[in-house]
């Protein structure tokens, strides 16, 4: 489904991405774990483009984004993405947060993408929440509906940039609840994570990524349990204790 | 000298009460003019200013530092003269050449001011309304702009209360605005201190209460985040 072919991204002399090689298969939950600074982000924003890598190629249903004169936004409307800060729209009422780009980009009537909007509120228990503005929402809530906003689209993937990593400690099940049934539907997620019980879990596949490269990979199983490469079991040693 | 300094206020007043209203409104009239279409034109600079092709910000950037680099006193002398010699067949009014040159000089401040307000808005809201499908403009124009208002309408009040008190450099070509009216009062009356001080409070008046409307309407933006 996405596919990078020697994928670089240099932010100035700094070398954050150095060659990544990978697919993302149809279906598949992949973790990309790793210490800060290993370049999990910039991996993953580099999959829908909102960082343009220096080199090398991404590829989306068979459709080389980094060409010239391809249509991003609407290849964007397929892929999903979940940011750490939320990101929610706070002059938006939560409703018109999720019915603005299926209204505006898809063409949907209003009606019907409202109704379609409180039926994916109310999967994610949010269904009062509908008229409100997102200031009035907690950190967790928030989180939710910058998934349903995504999920809005009907999007083909999920990119989930460290979802849980500011929220309060007490709100971060929920908002992984609401991933794991995702999951659980089928959908093909990338998740930049630093919640190792959790990769563990939902994963199909996990990458260790460490100084702009994947360092190693395999099932959750191989890489938490049977660890190859010292530096992968140096960070596991750390984060797991 | 200040034997009757009260008597004579009021002397003044009774005399020109109608004449300071009058510049009161021209003062206000000018000031609202050149708000209204500084703020035209400064959105257009900053527009300039955020585009990717390059003369066009390059134009815009030399523009501004010019504008706020120079006294505004030394531009109403360009425009006031520049203006008849060059479109002479406009027959442009006094009062029309010096609209426009504060109209110029706001329109750079107001550009800094929609910049900054634009600025000041996440990143992180273009970056969701982008990957979500949205182009630029629509990012732009659907999840920055009603964002970036919020910051941009008190500064603008803020602006509209500096230019009340520039204006008064625009009696130096008679305009009919409040200085002007001093200036007339003064060589009728022989007062040189008690009008001043008459137009001083009209001018405070003026600038307190917008100052105050402006903080209100800040704080009623503020909580509406």
């Amino acid at each position: 489904m996405i596919e990078t072919i020697a994928l670089c991204k240099n932010f100035g002399d700094l070398e954050v991405l150095r060659g990544i090689t990978e697919t993302v298969r149809n279906g598949e939950v992949i973790s990309v774990i790793g210490p800060s600074g290993s370049g999990k982000s910039t991996f993953l924003r580099c999959l829908n483009l909102l960082e343009s890598p220096t080199s090398g190629t991404v590829v989306f249903d068979g459709v080389s984004l980094t060409d010239r004169g391809v249509d991003l936004n609407l290849h964007r409307q397929k892929m999903g993405m979940v940011f750490q800060h939320f990101n929610v729209f706070p002059h938006l009422t939560v409703l018109q947060n999720i019915t603005l780009a299926p209204v505006l980009l898809k063409k949907r009537s209003r009606p019907d993408a409202e109704a379609y909007a409180r039926e994916l509120l109310a999967r994610v228990g949010l269904s009062d929440k509908a008229q409100e503005h997102p200031r009035r929402l907690s950190g967790g809530q928030k989180q939710r509906l910058a998934i349903v906003r995504a999920l809005a689209m009907d999007p083909e993937v999920m990119l989930f940039d460290e979802p849980t990593s500011a929220l309060d400690p007490e709100m971060v099940g929920e908002v992984l609840q609401v991933i794991k049934n995702l999951v659980l539907q089928g959908m093909t997620c990338v998740i930049v994570t630093h919640e190792m019980g959790f990769a563990r879990e939902v994963s199909s596949r996990v990458l260790f990524m460490d100084e702009g490269r994947i360092e190693e990979q395999g099932s959750p199983e191989e890489l938490f349990d049977r660890p190859r490469s010292p530096r992968t079991q140096a960070f596991l040693s750390k984060v797991l204790r | 000298m200040f034997d009757n300094f009260g008597p004579n206020i009021a002397r003044v007043l009774e005399k020109y009460w109608g004449l300071f209203l009058q510049g009161a409104g021209y003062t206000l009239l000018l000031s609202f003019i050149t708000v209204f279409f500084g703020t035209i034109l400064g959105s257009a600079l900053a527009l300039m200013r955020r585009s990717r092709f390059k003369p066009a910000n390059a134009l815009a950037t030399g523009y501004v530092e010019l504008m706020r680099g120079t006294p505004l006193l030394l531009q109403l002398y360009f425009f006031y003269f520049m203006l008849p010699e060059l479109l002479p067949l406009l027959n442009l009014s006094k009062f029309a050449c010096v609209s426009i040159a504060l109209v110029f000089n706001s329109a750079a401040y107001v550009c800094e001011i929609v910049r900054a307000g634009i600025q000041a808005v996440d990143p992180g809201q273009t970056e969701a309304a982008r990957t979500l499908g949205l182009s630029a403009r629509q990012a732009m124009t659907r999840i920055v702009l009603p964002q970036a208002v919020k910051n941009i309408l008190p500064a603008l009040g803020n602006e509209f209360v500096t230019v009340i008190k520039e204006t008064s450099l625009a009696s130096t070509f008679f305009v009919g605005d409040l200085m002007t009216q001093y200036s007339t009062v003064r060589g009728t009356m022989f007062l040189v201190l008690e009008p001043l001080v008459v137009v001083g409070v009209i001018y405070f008046l003026l600038t307190f209460f917008l100052s105050k409307l402006v903080n209100s309407l800040e704080r009623r933006m503020k909580a509406s985040d």
